[in-house]
């Protein structure tokens, strides 16, 4: 009965999505109130029909009701309890409807919290965004219901892949759709401004907020990604340019691009239509990632079950959706006039290089995706893009973008004297100049050109956020001050400090796990002992074990550091009972600066093992930089001018116009 | 010209250069990076290239795991149902795979006709096929259909 249960509210939130796509919308051109005001109400509908319908499949998944398709072919009646949960987003299906019930999750915190928009506004926002849920939920009915019925139900499920019974990968997915997702809300922000003809500040402030949550989410769940691949895959990975991994990381680059594309609009009122197409393209990239993963169409690591029904459905609706906002955008957009003028050495010609430079690397991995795609529909012969072409396009042009990223906090808006400039980081280049110089000298051990580049570069980066806060300090007096400054003041201000931050943190720790990262298959008997950089692993033979739904093989490796133990680590290879599988667990002996990581291979005969041993120097930073990066959004977004009233900031149109009025009133 | 038009003509002679090198610099290194995918009979037949990197996929022919006493050297056959190549790898095979398997790994061929991994991918999910294997399994069963053709 629930799974039917669960069916039915899927299609009451498809009908209540039709609504919130239509009457609103045409309540804004007859202005009609009540029309207008569907729209929360609407979105409030839908979000209370989807938690139904998650909520029973969530339920069918605890009750192992094997009746269900996807529950029979994703659980296990020995799957611990948090698994089955996590379960629900554990295949196409499933996931989909998660994805699905942020939409609504989404748009009902618009509703919630957009109390200040004009009506107007606010209609147009909220009918995008279920035009959006309309084509999502078509989709889920129409190509992947997961409450569909299998007869008869077999007794025993088959089990979640078991390389998705981590933690880590628990909160992955639901991260990641967040990103995804949100920035549907910045895309109707966009869409609803277009069509009201009003690219103003006002808009620009309302959807910032929004948009860096999105790109928040979107970075906690790329980082939790990378974090949980690495330990789970056993290779010892942490980035692999799978296409996947590019259907995030692409939408992320343009996301960025757009938070700082943003913030010149609201600032400065300029970059307008740019800031719109940054919109609609940061969208589409998430859509278009969901094509790639779930059409099957790429050869992925992520083996999606795939089905060709929904790629072309996937398909059109991106085409539906790219193309509409394109010709919205091509009939609204001349009527957007040009924003603040600015010199050619101003903050927003280097905001400007940033988000160049962003979209140039997102088309760059968006061609070495699609690249093999388009060689084999020409019939030219099935091709591969080698992770080293990857690296080497990202490799050229983040340089740049470091530099400018150094440069962009500390200039004016609108004007910079370019001597002033020089004069004011000379320090941080000299003193950055000498961190490279000393990483790159030959009689360092471990030092090269490239370490020195990289370390010079997030020196950089650090020096220069040094002089802004140093600039920016100048005149507080004393500890409170500078805390009120912080807490109160400037939290936008302290965001990008924090982000910025992390992404130097990232470049050291890619830097150097990508230079002096050191990796090892070896066969070792019990009793050997293998030397790596400085470390003595001395395997002590395999011994077996019993977990609740697997049986493992675990290893024995004890590290010693000059003579001195520092760790036992007890690699696994398990063997899940339902699914009889082999996985890999890795042991991880980490430290701020390095992490040991042993895996087992398999055993080789006569009581030898083949074992793969890594030594991987400030891997941890990398992710480190991506909570960081994480934070700083936080940070930015609870700045408290998102929090007052529209109509008490100066010159900002929206205040003290009717329809503003309206809002409140 | 007047200032506006010339700060405005550098921005965009910036961008196009910046668009620029890129389009070069993406063209220029996939003529290092492109790595064609050819399949066992490709490679019987003579079609790929000798110590130059490529993609073979296939299944691995039961009873071909061959692993040396020594070492993590390991050798076994990989199939498109209608001829054999013989691949060589040195390091820890994926957790996925065995025997029957689909497989899709990365190497450069000697002149002896062994093929030289030095990468063996095997997919997440033991149902899932690699494409370009699947199509390639797929020609020869058609083919088999032939009078003359190859038993599958």
């Amino acid at each position: 009965m629930t799974p039917e249960l669960g069916q039915f509210a899927l299609i009451l939130a498809l009908c209540l999505a039709v609504v919130q796509a239509t009457l609103p919308l045409i309540g804004t051109y007859t202005g009609s109130r009540q029309w207008m005001s569907v729209a929360s109400t609407a979105a409030w509908g839908q979000f209370t029909f989807l938690s139904i319908s998650l909520g029973c499949l969530i339920y069918a998944f605890v009750n192992n009701d094997f009746s269900v398709t996807y529950v029979a072919n994703n659980s296990n009646t020995l799957l611990p309890t948090i698994y089955k949960v996590s379960a629900v987003w554990g295949a196409h299906e499933g996931s989909l409807l998660l994805w699905v019930f942020m939409l609504g999750a989404w748009g009902v915190a618009v509703a919630a919290l957009s109390g200040k928009l004009p009506a107007v506004v606010r209609a147009r926002v909220l009918s995008v965004m279920g035009m959006v849920g309309v084509g999502f939920l078509l989709f889920l009915l129409l190509t992947s219901n997961p409450f569909e019925r299998l007869f008869p139900a077999p007794l025993e499920g088959r089990d979640l892949n078991p390389l998705l019974q981590d933690p880590g990968l628990a909160i992955h997915p639901p991260m990641l759709y967040m990103g995804y997702v949100g920035f549907s809300v910045a895309f109707s922000f966009a869409l609803a401004a277009l069509l009201g003809g009003k690219l103003d500040a006002a808009w620009a402030r309302w959807s910032r907020p929004w948009t860096t949550v999105a790109w928040v989410s979107l970075t906690i769940g790329i980082t939790l990604g990378s974090w949980w691949a690495y330990n789970e895959l056993g290779w010892g990975g942490w980035w692999f340019w799978d296409p996947v991994e590019n259907a995030s990381f692409m939408p992320w680059l343009v996301g960025t691009a757009l938070v700082h594309s943003l913030a010149v609009t609201e600032k400065r009122g300029a970059f307008k239509s740019w800031t719109v197409l940054l919109a609609i393209t940061a969208f589409s990239m998430s859509l278009l990632g969901t094509f790639l993963v779930r059409s099957g169409v790429l050869t992925s690591v992520h083996a999606f079950a795939t089905d060709p029904g929904r790629g072309i459905f996937i398909l059109a609706f991106l085409c539906i959706v790219i193309g509409g906002s394109l010709v919205v955008y091509a009939w609204r957009a001349p009527a957007v006039t040009g924003g603040g003028r600015f010199d050619f050495v101003s903050r927003e010609t280097l905001l400007l290089a940033n988000n160049v430079l962003l979209v140039i690397v997102a088309a760059l991995i968006l061609l070495g995706t699609l690249f093999p795609l388009i060689y084999d529909a020409l019939e030219l012969g099935k091709i591969s893009v080698g992770f080293p072409w990857f690296n080497k396009m990202f490799v050229s042009f983040m340089p740049l973008l470091i530099v400018v990223m150094g440069i962009g906090p500390i200039a004016r808006w609108k004007r910079q004297d370019p001597a002033e400039l020089a004069k004011h980081l000379r320090i941080a280049f000299i003193v950055s100049l000498l961190v490279g110089i000393v990483f790159a000298l030959p009689m360092l051990p471990g030092a090269s050109p490239l370490a020195g580049l990289g370390i010079g570069l997030a020196a950089w980066l650090v020096t220069s956020l040094a002089t802004s806060l140093a600039d920016r300090l100048r005149h507080k007096r004393g500890l409170a001050a500078v805390w009120r400054d912080i807490t109160v003041q400037g939290r936008s201000y302290y965001g990008m400090v924090l982000a910025h931050l992390g992404m130097a943190s990232a470049v050291v720790g890619v830097t150097l796990v990508s230079l002096h990262g050191m990796e090892k298959d070896v066969r070792l008997s019990p009793g050997q002992a293998l030397e790596m950089s400085g470390y003595t692993f001395v395997f002590e033979g395999v011994e077996s074990h019993q977990g609740p739904n697997y049986r493992a093989d675990r290893g024995r490796v004890r590290v010693l550091r000059a003579d001195e133990e520092i760790a036992l680590l007890q690699p696994e290879k398990r063997t899940y009972t339902v699914q009889t599988k082999p996985m890999t667990e890795a042991a991880i002996d980490v430290r701020p600066t390095r992490d040991l990581y042993v895996s087992l291979g398999e055993p080789v005969g006569g009581g030898d093992w083949s074992v793969r041993v890594y030594y991987k120097p400030f891997v941890r930073w990398i992710w480190l930089g991506g909570i960081l990066m994480a934070l700083g959004g936080l940070l930015a977004v609870s700045d408290r001018r998102y929090r007052l009233p529209a109509r008490s900031r100066h010159g900002v149109e929206a205040g003290t116009s009717p329809a503003g009025q309206e809002a409140t009133g | 010209m007047t200032p506006a038009r010339k700060k405005r003509l550098y921005l965009v002679l910036l961008m196009i250069l910046g668009i620029g090198t890129a389009v070069a610099l993406a063209v220029t290194a996939f003529d290092e990076n492109l790595m064609f995918y050819y399949t066992p009979s490709e490679i019987v037949a003579g079609e790929a290239p000798v110590d130059h990197p490529f993609r073979m996929g296939g299944l691995v022919t039961a009873g071909s795991v061959k692993r040396q006493s020594e070492g993590l050297t390991v050798q076994f056959d990989v199939t498109d149902n209608d001829k054999l190549v013989t691949v060589e790898y040195t390091g820890i095979l994926p957790d996925l795979f065995r025997e029957g398997q689909g497989i899709i790994t990365r190497g450069r061929l000697r002149p002896d006709g062994v093929f030289v991994a030095d990468e063996v991918l095997a997919k997440h999910d033991e149902n899932y096929m690699p494409p370009e294997v699947a199509e390639s399994l797929k020609t020869v069963h058609s083919g088999a259909d032939d009078p003359g053709g190859v038993t599958p």
